[in-house]
C-alpha cells in the first residue's frame, strides 16, 4: 500500500458519484476531441496551403467567371513557375445527395501546381492522353466504390451539355493519394478541354486559376502586377495566398472557430462545476478522516498532494476515456458522413487534451486540497 | 514489539508539563479552560485522567499528542520541548512515538483492517514485507489475524476499536494516548480492551494515557487524576 493505493481507494469509494463525475468528463472530452478534430480538419486545407502558391479569383466573387486566356498571360510572368486554370463542376454521382467536390482542370499543369498529389506513373500517363480521364481522389473512389478502368456517369448542377442532360461520362485512369493524412483526397478532376468543348455555356471561361511562385517573397509583388494589370477589365481580378483563400472558403460556413471555443467553453465550465463540486463534497465527508490521517502523522503537504493527486487521476481518467470515445466518434463519423473532410486527432490535440486535463484536475482539486491543508485537527476531530 | 521496554525505562519521566494554561477565545470573551498545570508522567505509566464534559481533559490530552498547543507554559517530552515545534516537526514527532485510540475507532472505511493498521507503516521507511510482517504481528496481538481482510463495516465496534489499537501500535510507539476508548462499546467488550491496554502497558511497557469518564475504566489505568474547573483535584493510585 502506498498514497497512490489510498488515493485510488478514496476515489472509488462511492461507486456511483465516481461514475457520474467519470461520465461527465468522458462526455466533455470525448467533445473536446470531436470538435477539435472537426475544427483542424476544416483548417487543413489553410494549414497545408503552400506559401508558394496564389489564387486568382474574380474581383466581384469565386463564383464569377474569368476568361480561360487570363491563365496563359499569368504563367507568362516572370517569377509564376507553374498555374492552372480549375472551374467548379458542381457534380454529383447518380443522385444530387452524393456530392463530388469536382474540378476541369489543365491535367499537366494541375500535378505541377498540386505535387501533394501522387499517382503511379502508369496512371499519370493514362490521365494525361485520355480526354475522358477522371482521376480520383482515394476517398471518393472507396466512397462510391470506383476502381481503376470503370466508366461513370457524373452529373453537374450547374452546367449542361450542347447536346441536352447534364451528365458527362468519364474513364477513371487514376486514383490518388497523399502522403500527408490531413489532404483531403475527397477531389476529383477531369480535363478541361472535355468540359468546354461540350458544355452548352460560359465557354473559354473558368472558375479560378492557382498558380506557384519561385518564392514566397515574389507573392506580394505579383499579387500586385496580376490585380494591377485587370482592373478596369471586364473580368477584374483578387489575386491571394492560398492560405488566405481557404480561410475565406471556410469562413463562409461561419465562424467555426468562435463556434468551437464557445462549445468547448461551456462543455469545460459545466464539467468544472461537476467535478469541483464532487471533489469539495467528497473531502467535507472526508474531514474526520483527513484529521486522523494528521494526528497519525501524516504531514499537511503530504495530503495536499494525496488530495490533489485525487482530482488529477479523475482528470486523466476521464479525459482519457473520453479522447478514446472521441477517437471512436470520428472513425464512425467518417464512415457514416463520408463527405466529412479527413477528421485525425492529432498528437496536438492530444498533447492540448493533455493540458486540459491538468488543468481541470488543478483546478477541481486546489481548493479542496487546501482546505485539507488548512484542517485543523482538534476542530475536526470534535465535529 | 519490545517487551523489555518496560525494564529498561522505568520511573523515568517521559512528559513533563510546566505552568501550562489553555485559553479558548469566543469573540472577545476569553474562557479559561485550566490554568497553570503542572504534572508528570513516568515512563511505563498507565495513567487515567477524569473529569466532567468540559473540564479539558481532551483538551489535555490533544496538547500531550501535539495536536492542541498550550496558551503558555512548556511541554516536555523526554528532553525535547514539543510546545514549540512547528507543525510538520509534529506530525514527524507523533508518528514516530506515539499511537492514538479514539472513541468512535476512526478507522478508513474504505481500508481493510489490515490496511487500516498499516497505514503509521507509510509513514515509516519499512519495506513492503516488513509492513506486512508489523501488521500481522499486530493483528495478532489483538486476537484479528482471521479478519485482516474485513472492512470497518463488516466489523462489530469492539472488533474496531482492537483493530485501532493495533494501529496504534503496529510502529512501536513509546506512548499510547487513548480518549474514550470504550465510551462506544459495551461493559463486557469495554473489559476485553481494557484488559488489552493494561496487557500493552505491563507485557510491552507501553506507557498509556487514558482519558475517560468512567470509574470502571480508570479502575485499570495505575493512577488517576482528575480535572475538575481547571486543575488537578485529586491525585492518586487506583
Amino acid at each position: 500500500m502506498g498514497d497512490l493505493y489510498l488515493m485510488y481507494k478514496n476515489i472509488t469509494r462511492k461507486k456511483l458519484r465516481l461514475c457520474l463525475t467519470l461520465f461527465a468528463t468522458v462526455i466533455a472530452f470525448m467533445i473536446y476531441g470531436t470538435l477539435m478534430a472537426f475544427q483542424t480538419a476544416l483548417n487543413a486545407g489553410v494549414d497545408l496551403s503552400a506559401n508558394n502558391r496564389l489564387i486568382t479569383v474574380n474581383k466581384i466573387n469565386f463564383t464569377q467567371p474569368l476568361p480561360v486566356s487570363y491563365a496563359g498571360w499569368i504563367k507568362s510572368l516572370n517569377g509564376v513557375t507553374h498555374s492552372v486554370p480549375m472551374t467548379w463542376f458542381g457534380g454529383y454521382y447518380q443522385k444530387m445527395q452524393n456530392f463530388i467536390p469536382m474540378f476541369a482542370v489543365k491535367p499537366d499543369s494541375l500535378l505541377t501546381v498540386y505535387t501533394e498529389i501522387t499517382i503511379p506513373q502508369q496512371q499519370k500517363k493514362a490521365w494525361l492522353q485520355n480526354r475522358q480521364a477522371l482521376m480520383v481522389g482515394a476517398k471518393t473512389a472507396a466512397r462510391f466504390g470506383w476502381k481503376l478502368g470503370d466508366r461513370v456517369p457524373v452529373s453537374s448542377n450547374i452546367y449542361s451539355k450542347k447536346s441536352g442532360g447534364h451528365t458527362w461520362d468519364f474513364d477513371i485512369v487514376a486514383i490518388y493519394k497523399s502522403s500527408n493524412p490531413q489532404f483531403d483526397t475527397s477531389s476529383v478532376y477531369f480535363h478541361y478541354k472535355y468540359f468546354n468543348k461540350s458544355r452548352s455555356f460560359g465557354r473559354d471561361t473558368i472558375g479560378f486559376i492557382a498558380l506557384k511562385t519561385r518564392d514566397p517573397k515574389l507573392n506580394e509583388p505579383l499579387i500586385k502586377t496580376i490585380d494591377h494589370h485587370f482592373a478596369n477589365s471586364f473580368y477584374e481580378t483578387k489575386t491571394m495566398p492560398e492560405k488566405a483563400f481557404n480561410k475565406a472558403f471556410i469562413e463562409q460556413l461561419g465562424n467555426i472557430a468562435l463556434i468551437i471555443t464557445f462549445a468547448l467553453l461551456a462543455a469545460f465550465f459545466i464539467i468544472l462545476v461537476i467535478v469541483g463540486n464532487s471533489m469539495a463534497l467528497a473531502i467535507r465527508e472526508r474531514t474526520a478522516e483527513i484529521a486522523v490521517m494528521k494526528t497519525l502523522g501524516f504531514t499537511s503537504g503530504r495530503i495536499f498532494r494525496m488530495i490533489l493527486g485525487e482530482s488529477l487521476m479523475l482528470a486523466f481518467v476521464g479525459g482519457a476515456a473520453g479522447i478514446g470515445a472521441a477517437t471512436g466518434l470520428v472513425k464512425i463519423a467518417a464512415v457514416l458522413v463520408p463527405t466529412l473532410p479527413p477528421l485525425i486527432l492529432q498528437p496536438e490535440i492530444l498533447l492540448s487534451a493533455g493540458g486540459y486535463m491538468l488543468l481541470l484536475g488543478f483546478m477541481t482539486g486546489i481548493i479542496p486540497a487546501i482546505s485539507a491543508f488548512r484542517l485543523n485537527i482538534v476542530t475536526a476531530l470534535s465535529r | 514489539m519490545d517487551t523489555d521496554n518496560r525494564q529498561i525505562t522505568a520511573n523515568t519521566t517521559l512528559y513533563n508539563l510546566k505552568n501550562v494554561s489553555k485559553h479558548f477565545t469566543r469573540g472577545r470573551e476569553v474562557i479559561p479552560i485550566f490554568d497553570n498545570l503542572d504534572m508528570s508522567i513516568k515512563r511505563g505509566e498507565f495513567l487515567a485522567i477524569m473529569g466532567p464534559s468540559g473540564s479539558g481533559k481532551t483538551t489535555l490530552l490533544n496538547m500531550l499528542g501535539g495536536i492542541d498547543q498550550p496558551t503558555s507554559g512548556e511541554i516536555w517530552f523526554e528532553d525535547q520541548r514539543i510546545d514549540q515545534f512547528s507543525e510538520n516537526a509534529l506530525a514527524r514527532w507523533r508518528a514516530a512515538n506515539i499511537g492514538f485510540i479514539f472513541q468512535f475507532y476512526n478507522l478508513m472505511p474504505m481500508l481493510s483492517a489490515a490496511r487500516n493498521v498499516e497505514l503509521p507503516l507509510l509513514l515509516t521507511s519499512l519495506s513492503k514485507k516488513r509492513r506486512k510482517q508489523s501488521v500481522e504481528a499486530a493483528l495478532e496481538l489483538v486476537d484479528l489475524k482471521d479478519r485482516a481482510e474485513h472492512k470497518p463495516r463488516e466489523m462489530s465496534g469492539g472488533q474496531q476499536q482492537r483493530v485501532a489499537i493495533a494501529r496504534a501500535i503496529v510502529s512501536d510507539p513509546k506512548l499510547l494516548l487513548c480518549d474514550e476508548p470504550t465510551g462506544d462499546i459495551d461493559r463486557k467488550t469495554s473489559n476485553e480492551i481494557l484488559t488489552m491496554l493494561q496487557y500493552l502497558n505491563k507485557d510491552y511497557g507501553k506507557t498509556i494515557v487514558m482519558v475517560t469518564h468512567d470509574f470502571e475504566a480508570a479502575k485499570y489505568a495505575a493512577r488517576i487524576i482528575h480535572l475538575d474547573k481547571g486543575r488537578f483535584i485529586e491525585q492518586g493510585d487506583s
